[in-house]
Formats: structure tokens, C-alpha cells, sequence
């Protein structure tokens, strides 16, 4: 099949929280970009409940599919190939997406591509600026991943550093939730955070010095313990106070990285890189460090399925096309491909 | 023609077929690969049968009660593919396909299907005729085996039992005189029957657009169900 500027692809991406679907023209040209988010229908539980997500996804995978092909103004025929996340993610939010993806491929006679979901992370920060050039340094900041990525070009990266206990959103969800700050933690925590003391409290930045591996587990537990033995200190103290310790150790290790392999560039992905603290310091320590950094929109850091119709974009030129038997993989790795 | 999905339990089925009889069906006995299986099997049952996918005029898929993400696999897939080619989907309930497998005459007859955690999915049926549509006498409903066992004791009248709700169970429901129970392959609903069913169905405009097919779980999520608790015991 020949991949090209012209070449159509429509994604569907259900592997947590969000049901999205997306068409995107010649891997960068976002021709729509629809999210549904269920936020307000986990909050009340304090995070993602499986099954109450695949209950979800199913309410909203038809209407999503079909805003994501009436917005792109064109006809179901203009669409080259079918795209979904095949994982890593939540088994029955996964298979939800899978599902619809295959059949459409099937009743349209085009191609199916299941897409890792942390590649396609990789893709919202070049979907946003194609100039950038490898390799690139790529942070992957989330509820669920925390990950400092070597990106040498299309499907070839290896993982430099990670957290070796909590997610750096996970963290944010914890103490959000120790201060009853509400879900989820990491906006409310980066809104507070601006009325408050970023060196009120000197949260200690664990394994700053030793290898490109973060750990956010025993932060978390300071925060705890110093509002414990300090119960009238300030709630936007300490969101500021524990945000720069977060951010800090992020752009350190972040820059490291990109100095060890001489990156040409810094690239933001995953939810927490919508984090304002974070992009503001990642771009100025980055530029004083002489690296390029690349902020993704918003929209493009949190899930959404324009990231994964661009994977797919490259995939279907590098690999092909993908058989109907592919399945939904949650535990999928970075280095992973789903057939 | 029509295609029939079922995969609310450990099978999957995929039939194809119109109110003249069934064109060609597949079943994968597997254990539970129903997103792997699910596609490559109705694009070999429509190519047995000659058919292309746009022969296709309405897709009637099982909605459960059952497997959760089997029924899943299986209702993404009947929306989107109805989507695609603008036609409706025809929700037939997993107990009513199994009924249709008791395939008596003037019996009534207890469709049941396991639930897992020591429960079943239920409901009671009046037979018309061979092959007819099974008649409800009672909803689908989830409760324990023995409450099931005492509702059909109390009826005091020969039924015939079929579905993996009794065969788990059989001891449960065997020390009743009035029950026969069925085994083998009777006790899982086929995609043949879904099909029959949906048929019958869309004669009486009975198909949805692919949007407004829902599920019928008769479960809530654990955690709902745990967290109402909590709220009421504030
Ligand atoms: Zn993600």
C-alpha cells in the first residue's frame, strides 16, 4: 500500500478514560479530534474504575466515531485505514476500541492497525511540530507512566529512565487526595499551586543524582508526614511546595538524558505534561541548556486518538497492515508491537 | 440477510441468514479470545455464504445478560459494522436465544445462564411452537441458584431447564420431580438462534439504530454498589 501525504486514517482510542476518535490526514494533518472524557463519572470514586470506564465507552463509541467522521468532512470512502489502541490499558475499555476498529476496517475493505498506546504518546509532540528533528528526548508524564525516552526515529526507541515506584500523575492523584483536594489531582494541584510558596517546604528530590531512574513514592510520604506533624500550614504551601519537587526532578532528568545522547530536541507527552509548572520550566532550563523544547497543545498531552491515527500513519508505512485477529494487550511495553 | 453475534458466554458464533434459513454459521469453542476470533469469523462466514458484507440489511447481536466483555466484543462490533452500512441492530437477550434451544412444545421452560460468584442469570418462558419465539413469563433476572430452584418448586409444574446456570448447578435443581434438564450443546445460545430470533424481530420493526443498543448487565460495577453503601451508611 502506498503511505502517503493524502493517506487517510481514522482512530478510535478507549484504553482508560477517554473515548476518542480522530481523523487524521498523511500522519499530521488533524482533520478532527473528538474526546469524550468520563472524568466526571470516576470522580466520585477517587479514580478510573474498570468497569464502570468499558460501561462508558460503550455509551459513547458510536456518537464519538461519528462526530470524529462528520467533523472531518469527508465520506467514509476518503477513510484509508482503521486505527485503535490495542494497549497498553484497561482489558475491557481496550477491547471496546479494538472492536469497532476491526469491524469498520471489515465492512470498508481497508486496513487495520492496532497502535501501543505509549508509541502513539511519542507522536503528539511531532503531530504538533513536524519540523522536529532525531533524535529526540521524549518525557512521558502520566497517571500511569513516567518515562524518559531515547527516540532515534520511527518505531526505535529505548527507555532511559523511569519511576521505579509511582507514576508522577499517580503521585499528584495521592497527595490531591491526602489534602481532599478533589479528582483529579494533577490540575487541581497545578491551580492551587500558583497561589502558593514553591520553597515553603523543602520536599526531598529522591535519586537526584543517581542515573536517569526517578521515584516519587517517598515524596508523596513526606508531604504526608510534614502536614501530620504541621496540620496549619497551607494547602496551596504545599501543592507548590511538593509541584517543584515533582518538576524539578522531572527537568533534571529529563535535560541529563538529553545531554547523554545529544538530543536535538525535548519532547513533552502524557496528561502531566499539561502541567504549567512543568512546561515552563522544562522550556527554560531546556533552552539555557541549549536544547530545542517541544510543548505539545494541551489536548494533544492528555489521551486522545489524533496521536494514535499519527502512529498509525507510520506503522501502516513501515509494517503494513495488521491482521483482524489482533486482540487487546494491557500489559503492552514501550518496545511492543501488537499483531 | 441478516447477521447473527453471539458471544455473551465462553463461545463465540457468528450465522448469517434470512426468514428462508441460515446461509452459514462458525463456531469457535475457545476459551473466551472473543476479540481475536469475533471479526476474522463473520468475514468467513459472509464469504461461505457468497455473500459481501453490503448483502447485510441488519445485524442482531446478543446484549447479554452474560460474559461483560464478551458481550462487549460483541455489541462494538455489531454497532459499528450496522453504522458503517447504515443499518439497524437487533438486540436479542442471551436467556430468550437460549430458550429457543429447549425447543419443546407447550412447556415451560426455564432459561438459565452462570453469573459467576454463585449466581445466575434467569428467566421463565412459555414455548408456543417449534421454533417459534419464546414467550417471557418472568424478566431476566440474577439471583442464587436456590432462589431459582424454590421459584420453580413453587410453580408446581413440569419445566424444562436448559443453560450452563443449570448444568453448574444441576444438583440444585435435579432434587425437583417437575425439572427436566437438558446438557450439551443446548446449553449455550447460538448465533443461529440470534439470528432466528432477530428475524422474527425485525418483522415487528423491532430493530434500533446502532447507538441506542445497550447492554443488559443486570449488574452494577462492584464499585458502584460499594460506594452506594458507603453513601447510605453516612
Ligand atoms: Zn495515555
Amino acid at each position: 500500500m502506498n503511505v502517503n501525504e493524502s493517506t487517510v486514517v481514522l482512530a478510535i482510542e478507549t484504553s482508560c478514560d477517554e473515548t476518542a476518535a480522530s481523523v487524521v490526514m498523511g500522519g499530521n494533518d488533524v482533520l478532527s479530534s473528538i474526546v469524550s472524557s468520563q472524568i466526571d463519572i470516576h470522580a466520585r470514586f477517587g479514580g478510573v474504575v474498570p468497569e464502570v470506564a468499558s460501561r462508558a465507552h460503550m455509551e459513547a463509541l458510536i456518537p464519538v466515531v461519528n462526530s470524529a467522521v462528520e467533523e472531518a468532512g469527508i465520506l467514509p470512502q476518503r477513510i484509508d485505514a482503521v486505527a485503535a489502541t490495542a494497549g497498553p490499558g484497561l482489558i475491557g475499555a481496550l477491547l471496546v476500541g479494538v472492536s469497532a476498529a476491526k469491524a469498520l476496517s471489515l465492512v470498508w475493505d481497508k486496513p487495520f492497525i492496532g497502535i501501543n498506546h505509549l508509541e502513539a504518546h511519542l507522536y503528539a509532540g511531532l503531530l504538533d511540530d513536524p519540523t522536529l528533528q532525531f533524535p529526540l528526548v521524549v518525557l512521558l508524564v502520566s497517571g500511569g507512566h513516567t518515562m524518559v525516552i531515547e527516540m532515534r526515529g520511527h518505531g526505535d526507541y529505548t527507555i532511559l529512565g523511569r519511576t521505579i515506584d509511582d507514576a508522577a500523575g499517580e503521585a499528584y492523584d495521592k497527595v490531591a487526595r491526602y489534602l481532599t483536594l478533589g479528582y483529579p489531582g494533577g490540575p487541581i494541584i497545578d491551580q492551587i499551586a500558583a497561589d502558593g510558596n514553591p520553597t515553603a517546604v523543602d520536599f526531598p528530590r529522591a535519586m537526584m543524582h543517581d542515573g536517569l531512574d526517578v521515584s516519587f513514592s517517598g515524596l508523596k510520604t513526606s508531604v504526608i508526614n510534614y502536614v501530620r506533624k504541621n496540620p496549619t500550614v497551607s494547602n496551596t504551601d504545599i501543592a507548590a511546595s511538593f509541584q517543584a519537587a515533582v518538576v524539578d526532578v522531572l527537568c533534571a532528568k529529563t535535560i541529563k538524558a538529553a545531554q547523554q545522547v545529544g538530543a536535538k530536541g525535548i519532547v513533552l507527552g502524557g496528561g502531566v505534561s499539561a502541567n504549567s509548572a512543568l512546561r515552563a520550566q522544562m522550556t527554560e532550563r531546556g533552552n539555557a541548556a541549549g536544547f530545542r523544547v517541544a510543548l505539545p497543545s494541551r489536548a494533544m498531552c492528555t489521551d486522545n486518538a489524533a496521536m494514535i491515527a499519527a502512529a498509525a500513519w507510520h506503522r501502516l508505512k513501515s509494517d503494513g497492515p495488521m491482521d483482524l485477529s489482533c486482540g487487546a494487550y494491557p500489559n503492552l511495553k514501550l518496545s511492543d508491537v501488537p499483531r | 440477510m441478516i447477521l447473527g453475534i453471539e458471544t455473551s458466554v465462553e463461545h463465540v458464533g457468528v450465522a448469517l441468514g434470512d426468514h428462508r434459513g441460515i446461509r452459514a454459521h462458525a463456531l469457535v469453542a475457545s476459551d473466551r479470545r472473543h476479540a481475536e476470533s469475533l471479526t476474522p469469523m463473520i468475514h468467513f462466514v459472509v464469504r461461505q455464504a457468497e455473500a459481501t458484507m453490503s448483502d447485510i440489511s441488519a445485524v442482531a447481536v446478543d446484549i447479554g445478560p452474560g460474559l461483560f466483555t464478551g458481550m462487549r466484543v460483541g455489541i462494538a462490533t455489531a454497532q459499528s459494522l450496522a453504522w458503517a452500512l447504515d443499518i439497524p441492530v437487533v438486540p436479542v437477550c442471551s436467556l430468550d436465544a437460549l430458550a429457543l434451544n429447549a425447543n419443546t412444545e407447550d412447556t415451560t421452560v426455564a432459561a438459565a445462564l452462570d453469573a459467576r460468584r454463585g449466581e445466575v442469570y434467569w428467566a421463565l418462558y412459555r414455548m408456543s411452537g417449534n421454533g417459534q419465539e419464546p414467550q417471557r413469563i418472568t424478566e431476566p433476572v440474577v439471583s442464587s441458584p436456590e432462589d431459582m430452584a424454590i421459584h420453580l418448586a413453587d410453580r408446581a409444574e413440569d419445566v424444562v431447564c436448559v443453560g450452563t446456570g443449570i448444568t453448574r448447578y444441576e444438583e440444585t435443581f435435579s432434587a425437583n420431580p417437575w425439572v427436566r434438564v437438558l446438557g450439551g450443546e443446548t446449553q449455550f445460545p447460538s448465533a443461529t438462534a440470534v439470528v432466528s430470533l432477530g428475524t422474527a424481530a425485525l418483522i415487528d420493526d423491532r430493530g434500533v439504530a446502532p447507538h441506542a443498543v445497550e447492554p443488559m448487565y443486570l449488574r452494577a460495577p462492584d464499585a458502584e454498589i460499594n460506594w452506594k453503601t458507603r453513601e447510605g451508611a453516612r
